[in-house]
């Protein structure tokens, strides 16, 4: 028989994970390892990084939307006392594509005389002409540009058939920003020709090779490799895709170290983490879809735009999950704008494909005079997973009392109080990125785990020490996880949900390693080879005699003075059924709207996701209701506002740029699919229950009023203009 | 470190005033305009009447943080924040919005949750202030510390310090809070990855515990 743990086609391996009936810390619920290191302030950040002499650093950002630096004057800067460096980024000439622009940078002793220091630099600008807003086609000027066409079956014939229904409409959601708590930055400290790197990034691995490829090209680091550069993340407050890279400023922060000979700290201030901390595009359609009476898609027709900042958005994948609609045409227009660029969202344009699908789907099925729960039921045929959607939309159904809260359209209540209920669905890869891990057994029993990698808060160093502890049969504080060091064997950046599988295959395989060598050097001892021996309940034993064992101390000890290290790596030939991709879920979403005021309040959200084997359950509930509050946040409060009149970004700080506060947020419903999908092995988690809220939000909120409020987020006022044009019926 | 009294004060203890409530104290705050300040009555009183002036230079400021007196030497204009991190290397208390809006920067400052990146380390003078660096350690945490990590009531953490002294703030004036009294009451703190369910938890759980505890 097939062990558990095997996907069909592949040979078993001593690699896999454990069976169910063996596992003692797999799919238990853990408090984080460093939870208590957060809880109490202990946990040090980038921006908390203080070496002695620090000197702070901080950036000079363009006011304009469009402009030309025409003359930049640093001498006044210079002169202030207190001011140890001052370095132009955008030299005269230089055309500036956005506010909040890099345009010099000042590191002095105290942050307060950095700012003086900013203030203190003189720059004439030459103001360009400028898009800053991009929902309004017709208002876009010459700021657009085809970017891409689909096609598939005929359109034309599936839409004029005389058996079908065409739904059509205008859907939207604008652009958001990632408003990391801890912005971006780094400090920068220089040993020599070696440099230190305290980062607040997603990646430890890259930042350093970004830095040493810029810094080759200067007078004075021209030797440096990225061997020279070390990057350090212990914690980091956030990044959500935004924090792969070496920043300009990351790259300023080193200079000005180098330059002075102290360590620089820079850290974006509020108004620039806002402004170019990272933004996700916008997305706006008009969508036509067909279907047969009985609820069949037979065909769609979309012509979106987006922008995602300077160099125009790409389209999303549309039509979302639904995949295998017959007939479809998809054509896209980028809009370049003069924002903040993009960068990768938690599950880069799949929030809007939800929103633009989901949202086209749902106004079908009204038109239909179908239950959505049906329609959607109906059509699972057209996704590729069907099975696993049937079974969460009939999950998520019963979790939400679908059948007693649906009602048709119009019929949300006869006060001014209006209920609706609304369903999404979406889907991610999640494949193992590389890693490789190393386990070191100590002759005093003690254990690492060390790897390249990093916490975002999703929970990383607990997954590591579950499977490390797991295979060598220790407790969980038998494992010291030792991560966020580049030092650390080359792990993969932790983005697209791709951490997981990666450090938990390449963890598995090195404990299973290092436990084979001790494994033989405590054999003689006890009487028998290694194949006979066992480490389960921090004890090797003989396999089903616990009267022949040791402690693990003791078996360590049998080391002499020689400790195991052992390399696991991920991804390896033959070597496991560890990890998989490709997973689906369904959210569903109850709202309560007061037409008085126009305020959506969501009451209840039902999120059901499968991600294959969940290692760490309760730090993996984390971030799927993390994922629900975010969408909550984007389907009705944040979004990034800019004036066209005067180029300028509104709310570029967090009093008006809005997020959800902790009685915003309903009750949410976290139903994972484990057990069921467990033989696919890990698959990541971090981004596909992100994708859904906002849709299915939409969707209730539809659903409520009777009307759509066509873009995301669905503000009062929105909410408000929608119920004049004719939704209270 | 000194150890905090049972009761959430201090031995220094001054018990906050009562009759005024946290919404209202940082909306005064808020409502006081741009400059990130929030003048005590007295203090303002002080200015109406041309009293003197600090600065522009580095003037000495002590601190009664956590129950000790931290004497250092900072611009007037620094806030309470930026004295804790920059000055202290207490750098528990996180500056994010640096305007008064998330509540990342909480401290309680005379029994009163504060946002330390709006209070000027000069106001704070002759005042107890609790960090977290006062309230436990991993090895030893407080009560609220420790829902906080039973719930999982934190992700990427930035938002958590700020969040543990708002909850225990929040108790040391409503023992017996509802699930209701938790939405209204920590409603000043913000969270980017989305633990406010953990949190929410974490502050009836800590109620009950502290109860059951010493202050019962």
């Amino acid at each position: 028989m097939r062990p558990a743990s095997l996907k069909e086609g592949n040979v078993p391996s001593k690699y896999d994970w454990p069976p169910a009936e063996k596992r003692s810390l797999i799919g238990k619920r853990h408090n984080r390892l460093d939870g208590p290191h957060k809880a109490t302030g202990a946990a040090k950040y980038a921006l908390d990084r203080n070496a002695p002499g620090l000197l702070h650093g901080k950036l000079l950002i363009s006011p304009h939307a469009h402009a030309k630096v025409v003359s930049i004057d640093t001498s006044e800067a210079e002169k202030l006392a207190g001011v140890k460096a001052v370095r132009v980024i955008a030299a005269a000439g230089t055309e500036l594509m956005w506010q909040g622009s890099p345009v010099a940078v000042v590191a002095a002793e105290t942050e307060e005389v950095a700012r003086d220091g900013v203030r203190k630099i003189k720059v004439n600008y030459e103001v360009l002409p400028h898009l800053v807003k991009e929902e309004d086609l017709n208002k876009a000027g010459g700021f657009t540009k085809p970017s891409a066409e689909q096609n598939q079956g005929n359109v034309e014939q599936a839409f004029a058939a005389s058996d079908v229904v065409v739904s059509e409409g205008y859907y939207g959601i604008n652009t958001i920003t990632h408003c990391c708590l801890e912005p971006h930055g780094l400090a920068a400290e220089w040993d020599g020709d070696n440099c230190t790197l305290h980062s607040s990034t997603q990646a430890v691995g890259r930042v350093g090779g970004d830095l040493a490829k810029v810094l080759a090209a200067d007078p004075g680091t021209a030797n440096i490799k990225p061997a020279n550069v070390r990057v350090i993340t212990q914690y980091m407050g956030g990044g959500f895709g935004s924090k792969f890279s070496a920043d300009r400023w990351d790259i300023e922060s080193a200079r000005l170290s180098k330059q002075t000979g102290k360590p620089v700290k820079l850290l974006l201030e509020r108004d620039a983490e806002l402004l170019m901390g990272g933004a996700r595009p916008s997305d706006y359609g008009k969508i036509k879809v067909a279907a047969k009476r009985d609820g069949s898609i037979v065909g769609w027709q979309s012509e979106s735009w987006s922008t995602g900042g300077p160099t125009g958005g790409g389209m999303p994948p549309i039509p979302y999950v639904f995949t295998e609609i017959p007939n479809r045409r998809m054509r896209h227009i980028a809009v370049s704008t003069h924002t903040g660029p993009q960068r990768a969202w938690r599950a880069p344009n799949h929030q809007q494909a939800a929103v633009l699908t989901m949202g086209a789907l749902d106004d079908t099925a009204h038109k239909l005079g179908m239950n959505p729960l049906d329609f959607f039921l109906k059509n699972v045929g057209l996704t590729p997973r069907g099975d696993v959607y049937r079974a969460e939309l009939l999950k998520a159904a019963e979790l939400m009392d679908w059948k007693a809260k649906w009602h048709p359209r119009s019929q949300g209540g006869s006060g001014h109080i209006k209920r609706g209920v609304g369903i999404s669905l979406h889907t991610w890869g999640g494949r193992a990125h590389d890693s490789d891990c190393r386990i070191i057994i100590n002759p005093d029993g003690s254990v690492q785990a060390q790897l390249g990698s990093q916490d975002l808060g999703t929970g990383t160093r607990t997954v590591i020490g579950i499977v490390a502890a797991e295979t060598l049969g220790l407790p969980l504080s038998g494992v010291q996880v030792q991560i966020g060091d580049s030092n650390y064997p080359a792990s993969g950046a932790s983005g697209g949900s791709t951490t997981v599988g990666g450090v938990s295959s390449s963890t598995r395989r090195a404990s299973i390693k290092a436990l084979d060598k001790l494994l033989e050097a405590v054999a003689p001892s006890l009487g028998t080879t290694a194949d006979k021996l066992v480490a389960v309940d921090g004890r090797v034993q003989v396999a089903g005699d616990a009267s022949k064992s040791l402690t693990w101390k003791a078996a360590c000890a049998k080391l002499g003075t020689r400790k195991i290290e052992e390399i696991g790596r991920q991804p390896a030939k033959d070597e496991g059924n560890l990890n998989d991709n490709g997973v689906g879920g369904v959210q569903m979403a109850e709202v309560e709207i007061d037409t008085e005021t126009g305020i959506v309040a969501v009451k209840k959200t039902v999120a059901v996701q499968d991600c294959g084997l969940v290692i760490a359950p309760k730090t993996a509930e984390s971030q799927v209701l993390g994922a629900v509050i975010m969408g909550i946040c984007s389907a009705l409060y944040e979004e990034r506002i800019y004036d066209q009149q005067v180029g300028k970004m509104l709310n570029a700080d967090m009093e008006f740029y809005k997020l959800s506060g902790i009685g915003d947020v309903g009750e949410i419903v976290v139903h994972m699919m484990t057990g069921v999908y467990d033989g696919r092995g890990v698959i990541g988690l971090g981004e596909p229950p992100a994708i859904s809220p906002p849709a299915a939000i939409y969707n209730a909120v539809a659903n409520a009023l009777g009307v759509r409020v066509t873009t995301i987020p669905m503000t009062p006022d929105k909410v408000l203009a929608a119920l004049g044009q004719g939704g209270r019926a | 470190m000194s150890k905090i009294d049972s009761d959430g004060q201090n031995k220094n203890g001054q018990p906050g005033k009562k009759g005024f409530s946290r919404r209202s104290f940082l909306g005064a705050g808020v409502a006081g305009g741009a400059v990130a300040t929030l003048p005590s009555s007295a203090a303002a009183a002080q200015g109406a009447a041309g009293g003197r002036v600090l600065g522009p230079g580095p003037i000495p400021v002590a601190l009664r943080i956590n129950g000790k007196v931290h004497n250092l030497k900072v611009e007037p204009r620094v806030t309470l924040l930026d004295a804790l991190r920059n000055h202290l290397d207490m750098t528990g208390a996180k500056k994010v919005c640096d305007r008064a809006t998330c509540g990342a920067c909480t401290v309680i400052l005379a029994g009163r949750p504060v946002y330390a990146c709006s209070v000027l380390a000069v106001e704070a003078q002759g005042k107890d202030i609790q960090t977290i660096e006062g309230l436990g350690t991993p090895e030893k945490m407080h009560p609220v510390q420790k829902a906080f990590v039973d719930n999982d009531a934190q992700q990427c953490g930035f938002c958590t310090p700020g969040f543990v002294m708002a909850v225990k703030a929040f108790l040391d004036k409503h023992a017996n809070p509802t699930m209701d009294d938790v939405k209204k009451g920590l409603g000043g703190n913000l969270c980017r990855c989305g633990t406010y369910i953990g949190v929410r938890q974490a502050a009836l759980d800590a109620s009950r515990e502290l109860k059951g505890g010493k202050r019962a």
